[in-house]
This record gives C-alpha cells, structure tokens and sequence, in this order.
C-alpha cells in the first residue's frame, strides 16, 4: 500500500522535500555531533540532560495517546472511531520512531547502543524503556497495517490481530509508566520524587496525543475528500478536555504539596520555574503562559458551541499539544536538575546544533505522519467511492 | 523484458563501479606487515616469551584482550595465570605495552593493513609514545 | 519433512525470539548468573572474597578539622594528575572526581545557618561509593557496578553514555565527557602538564568519576588522596570492627550526606 504515498499533488511533493531538506541539516548537524561530541549541545556536568530526552518524553506521552480512541473503538465498540483509528496507530509509529531517534542522538556511544541487548538489566527501567517502546511500535505497525490492508480489500479483520490490538492497549499505558518510573525513582531529584508522575504523565499524553491527532484530522479534512466524521472529532475533543483538566489539576496537586509543606527541596524547582530563584528565571515566561494557554484551551474545549466550531477546536487543541509540550518538553526534564544536589543553580541554553537536531527529528515524524496518513487517506477515499 | 536497453546500460555502469576497486589497484597488493619486535624491553628479556606463545597472541588477541578486560575490570582479579602457570599482571598499558613499547611499528602495522581501528586506543596508549 | 515456507518462518521466527530471550530471562532468574559463569575461579589481591557476606567494605574518612587550602588542591591536583584527569577549565564541561565545596552545598537538606563553625570548613566531594547506590540500580548495561568489596566501579568500555548514572546520582559525583578529554590533554601537556603513563585516559561520551583507586589498591598502595594527606584522609575496611577507620569512628563525630535517601555512603566527614 505504500505505492499510495508516491502519488500526490505538487504540494504534497513540495512538503515532503521541505521535511527532507529540514532532515538533511539534521544530518549535517548529527555529523558534527558525532564528530565533537555532545559538548555541542548545551547541557552540562550540572543538566545532563536537555533537549533530546525532554522532547523524548514528550513524544512517548503523544505515541500513548494513541489509546484513547483504541480503546473505545475495540472495547467497546463505538462505531463512530471506526474509520479513525488507523490514523491514531499510525500517528503512535511517528512519535515511537521519533522516541528512539532522541535517544539514539543522545547517547555519548551510539556504537554500543547494543549493549542495552547484550547485557539486560531488569533493575534498570532504561532496559523496560527499550523493550516496551519497541514492543509498542511493532503492535502498532501490525496492527495499523493489517487493519487498513483489511478495510482495502473490504473484509473484516483477520482474527489474528485482535490479541495484538488488545495487547496494545495496556501495553500503551506501561509505555508512559516506564518513562514516569525513569524519573519517579530517582532519590536525588526531589521534582521528580513523586508518585503523582506516572498519573501526570498520563494525563498529559492522553490530552496532547489526541489534541495532535484532531487538529492533523481537522487539516486532512480540508485538504482531501476524506471525512473524519464530526461526532468522531467531538468526542475526541471530550477525552482531550477532561485529560487536560486531570493535567492541570495534577499540577496543582504538585504546587499544594510543595507549598504547604514549606519543605525546601519541593518548593524549589517550581520557584525556579514559575517565579525564578536566586535572580535565574529564563523558563519562567514559557512557564506562566503553559498554564495560562492551557486554561484557555480547556476552556474553549468546554464550551460545547466552541468546541463545535472548527477553528476554535483547532485553536483549542494547539493550546492544549503547546501547554502540555512546555510543561513536560520544556519545564519537566530541565526543571529536574535544578537546583542541581548543591542547590545552586546551573541553567540551560540549549545550542544551535542541537536544535537542528531535534527540529530534524521532528521533521522525520513529520514525514512518517504525511505518508502513512496519504495511504490511509487513499484507502479512505477508495472506499468511500466504492 | 521491459526498457531492456536501459537495464543493460544500467548493470553496465553497476559493474564498472563495483569493479572499479579492483581493477584501480590490480598487480599491486600491499606489503605483508612485519610488526617489529625491536624494542629496548624485549631485548632485555632472557627468555622472548610474551604472556602466551605467538600464535596464540597472533590469532587470538582481540578476544584475549576483552577476557582480560573483564576479568580485571569487572571481576577486580588482577592477576592471569598463564597456560605454563605462571602469574602475569593484568594491564595493557603497564604489561602489554611495557614490552612491546613501539605501538607503531608493532600494533599498527597488522591493524592498518587488516583496515580496523580498535576502540582500545581512545583511551589506552602507548606510554613511550610521543603524542597522546 | 514435509513443511511449507510459512511454517519455517514461523519456526525461524520462534527459535530467534527464544534464542534471544534466553539471556534475558537467565538475567530475570538470577542476575549475574551468567557472567558469574563467565569469571574466573578465585580471588587474590584487592581484598575481595567469595562467600557469604561482605567481609571488606571500603570507605572514605575525611577530617574535615584538620583540612586547609594547601593540602585540598594537593589532594585534587594529586588524584587528577594520577587518572589523567583533563582541566577544561569551565563549568560546562568539566570533569573532577574530587573537589571542594561549602557546608551550604555539601549538606544542603540539613544546613543549620547558625552552625558557624561548620560554615567556616573547608570540605572535599567525590563519589560516596553508596552500599545502596541509585546509580547502579539505573544503569541499564551494568557499566556502573558494585563490587565485592563495596566500591562503585565504572567500566568504560561498556558505557553507553546514556546518563541515567549522572540523574540518578543525588550526590553530583559524577562527570560526563561532553567532548574528546584528550583535546584538552593535548592542550595541557603543550602546557607543560605531565600525564600519568601507567594509567589510561578516557574516552568522549562515556561518565567517569572517583574509583576509589582501584588500580592502586590492587597493587598494594593507599589511594592517591590519602597518599598526598595522610593526616587528613583515612581508608580501611568499614566491615571489619577492629579496623582502623572504626576505631576512629568510635572516636570522633562524623557526617555523611544525604543520609535520609537510605544510599548508604561510605565517605565520612569527622568534625
């Protein structure tokens, strides 16, 4: 079915060269990388991790959320997600493969990535992390795959890939714990010291997945002939609400514990990122406007005549990927290591190079996203004139 | 066969390019290497023995090496005993290269024909050579 | 036999999956088991034993009254200069495996301000060699690792250089090598600085911090720090009850850090 992506309009050329020409500079910048050395980048003995890991686990909250409209699809059999689901499998392989590419870039011996294979580690949750996501991006491709060669062909499933749809589905909850469990289990690291998360993290991928997949729906509605369905758009729309709702009140969970208790350590790095500690505050604005856009996005969600409206559903769910990016891509990883074990602060400016890089990556989900979508979409269409 | 002509040019060009490697370099294989023992520590040795005999150390090194890596690293025994018995002190740098103190006309010689770049060297280096 | 093409591959299919899997599970079951398999029969020098229970721990006493200026860039100048320890010379990429900081930054979580006497010492960091220690726990290839004898071992050649380790680590113990360290060697020596031959350097992507001289202890010899202030650092074997360094902890106050995280640190401050 892939032949279906080698035929499109000269804007859809147009598109996918202007994502090879953003990867090609990725690729220069990687080359420089490989050659010098993370230094490059802007992390430090003090942040040791940046850009890459933050926008890491940005994306496997995205690949998860992928599972609320499986989930009410093929357990509970809500018709109206029928013809969607493909899109919300295939959106999960983008974000997967743009997990591992993160960190593949991030690792200072990309040559012994193996060795992750070659010497397992149950006690690690880096070990659960590589099986899990992987595993998470087979179950996808199977069953996003099969499924639309079934709906080519107009024959119902084959049996066989029910298990592995069904597996998918908690399978895409253990995807966001493990990542959760990378920092909830780190005893020095008191703003990631908290049961509160992998709930957290949940929450913010089952808002941000979804709010992505509708406002990529919403586009491909105006560009081709292929029709999500309004009501099938609407409810996503709920499921994106009331998970951005759980977000938002998980985080003020994490400002009631650390202010109440007056205990330092909590208090610290939610001062440093939302009023700025010890005269450092560079996060701060993004900060204050997360919160800020994400209150109006859950707000314009609603709202039932706004959110039936589709400009404002697409302004809505850019609010809510753009919230849920800052506080998890932005103000998560780098807020962890500030203050850093001394209390003092080191801050972040990630470099040139290592933006290049990321945007590359970016650019490559970009471009899994635009193919996979133009077969599914030509698989819609076929069977719509059929 | 469909475009016959094209696919002929095709293979054709394939084939010079593939090939190209070989004819460019035809009559004129590089010397074998002749690593050289001649250093002030090995003629100093009454018996020029190293830790096992030639052969083993010619054939077997690489694997040699990453068991003695293991052992001295990971299982802290810093100590190998050798096929006749007797007791040799785990180090490359302090053992191996003690010896064999010409990384360059002994190491390198066999690794640059062979064409393989051992990581070892990203750390570990010749303690009589002149540059790190 | 009579088997079609897909049977095979389905049988190919199972057996890598099996094959592959076997180590793993092994690992589940009994970790280390295989390379347990794998190491050689009996223990000599380094003071490490088999059997049942640690009979050596090592740890780290550091008098804290008895430290000025002189000797802390003594001991650090001495403990770098024997590993090779590059000096970038800025907070960005450096790497130190022991250096020295204040009591506000040393014991942050239990900083008593009107405690003048500790605000006025000097104290030296290096990694505390934890008997319970989160970086081991996270390292997803067990290139960091506990030995037998307590000390916390980085093997270089295994490091992917992932950094869980350096997260992990609620001591700021350890180093990553954003860069190459021998462009800055290369620099130094041109500098007039002398390397340590008889030890490697490290190479680009991979963490390092203090390992306790391990190199030196297997040869007999104290460790650098304590060879270059042997009235200010003090060694020995926690496990043993008539060691040297209990008899002094039975006679002197110490500190360890960040003791409520339950890491266990060997490195203690006598006050």
């Amino acid at each position: 079915m892939i032949e279906k992506a080698l035929k499109g309009s000269s804007v859809y050329w147009g598109w996918i060269i202007f994502l090879l020409c953003i990867i090609g500079a990725g690729m220069m910048a990687y080359l420089y990388q490989l050659k010098v050395g993370l230094g490059i980048t802007g992390m430090s003995r003090d942040i040791s991790w940046g850009v890459y890991i933050a926008q890491f686990t940005y994306f496997v909250g995205v690949a998860a959320g992928g599972v609320m409209v499986v989930i009410p699809k093929y357990l509970h059999h809500y018709s109206k997600y029928a013809k969607i689901v493909v899109f919300g499998e295939f959106l999960a392989i983008a974000a997967v493969v743009m997990c591992l590419l993160f960190i593949i870039v991030d690792i200072g011996q990309p040559m012994r990535m193996m060795n992750v294979l070659l010497h397992p580690t149950p006690h690690s949750m880096l070990f659960y992390d590589m099986i899990v996501l992987n595993g998470y991006l087979l179950l996808n491709i199977i069953c996003g795959y099969n499924t639309l060669l079934a709906d080519k062909k107009g024959v119902p499933c084959p049996g066989w890939v029910k298990p592995f749809i069904y597996i998918s589905i908690p399978w895409a909850i253990s995807i966001h714990t493990v990542t959760a469990f990378l920092y909830a289990g780190l005893p020095g690291r008191h703003f990631w010291l908290t049961a509160i998360m992998a709930p957290r993290f949940l929450a913010s991928a089952f808002a941000a997945g979804p709010a992505l997949l509708i406002m990529i729906l919403l586009f491909v509605r105006r560009v081709t002939k292929f029709d999500p369905g309004d009501e099938a758009l609407q409810t996503i729309a709920k499921t994106v609400c009331y998970a951005m709702i759980a977000n938002l009140f998980f985080m003020g969970c994490e400002f009631f514990t650390a202010f109440y208790s007056q205990i330092p350590g909590h208090m610290h790095t939610l001062e440093y990122l939302f009023a700025g500690l010890d005269g450092y505050g560079n996060l701060v604005p993004f900060m204050r406007a997360a919160i800020v856009i994400g209150l109006f996005g859950v707000f314009l969600l609603l709202v039932p005549p706004i959110r039936r409206n589709p400009k404002w559903l697409a302004v809505a769910c850019a609010a809510v990927f753009v919230a849920t990016w800052i506080d998890k891509g932005v103000g998560l990883v780098i807020g962890g290591f500030i203050p850093n074990p001394f209390e003092t602060i080191t801050e972040y400016h990630p470099t040139l190079p290592e933006i290049t890089i990321a945007t590359a990556i970016w650019a490559v989900g970009g471009l899994i996203v635009t193919v996979l979508y133009k077969v599914a979409i030509s698989v819609r269409e076929e069977q719509a004139r059929a | 066969m469909y475009d016959t002509g094209k696919v002929i040019i095709g293979l054709a060009i394939f084939a010079c390019i593939f090939l190209f490697p070989f004819l460019y370099s035809h009559g004129s294989a590089a010397p074998k290497p002749k690593p050289s023992l001649d250093t002030p520590a090995i003629k100093a040795l009454p018996q020029k023995k190293c830790v096992e005999d030639t052969k083993f150390m010619i054939t077997t090194h690489m694997q040699f090496l990453n068991n003695w890596r293991d052992q001295a690293l990971r299982d802290g025994n810093r100590w190998y005993v050798n096929k006749e018995g007797k007791k040799v002190w785990i180090s490359l740098q302090n053992t191996c290269l003690r010896c064999h103190s010409n990384k360059k006309e002994f190491c390198d010689k066999c690794h640059n024909y062979a064409g393989v770049d051992p990581y070892c060297w990203d750390c570990h280096y010749d303690p009589n050579g002149s540059k790190l | 036999m009579n088997m079609d093409r897909r049977k095979f591959l389905k049988a190919a299919g199972l057996t890598t999956l099996v094959g592959l899997g076997g180590k793993g599970v092994f690992e589940l079951l009994k970790p280390g088991t295989v390379e347990a398999e794998m190491a050689h029969e009996g223990h000599e020098e380094g003071g490490q034993e088999k059997g049942s229970g640690p009979k050596v721990r090592w740890a780290m006493l550091i008098d804290i009254m008895a430290l000025n200026q002189e000797k802390i860039e003594k001991i650090v100048h001495t403990c770098h200069h024997l590993h090779n320890v590059p000096n970038w010379g800025d907070p960005k990429n450096e790497i130190k495996w022991i250096w020295e900081d204040e009591y506000e930054h040393v014991f942050p979580d239990s900083y008593n301000e009107y405690n003048h006497i500790l605000a006025g010492l000097p104290f030296l960091l290096m990694c505390n060699h934890c008997d319970n220690p989160p970086c081991v726990r996270v390292c997803p290839v067990q290139a960091t690792f506990k030995r037998p004898d307590g000390i916390v071992a980085q093997d270089y050649h295994r490091c992917i250089g992932c950094r869980f380790c350096m997260a992990a680590c609620p001591y700021g113990s350890r180093s990553f090598n954003w860069l190459d360290p021998r462009v800055s060697l290369r620099k130094e020596i041109a500098q007039g600085r002398k390397l340590n031959k008889r030890f490697p350097t490290r190479m680009r992507g991979v963490v390092e911090k203090c390992n306790f001289c391990v190199e030196r202890l297997a040869e007999g010899k104290d460790p650098g720090c304590v060879e270059a202030a042997p009235d200010v650092m003090f060694y020995g074997n926690l496990a043993d009850p008539n060691s040297n360094v209990r008899k002094i902890l039975k006679e002197r106050v110490s500190l360890r850090r960040k003791l409520e995280l339950g890491t266990k640190p060997s490195v203690f401050y006598l006050i």
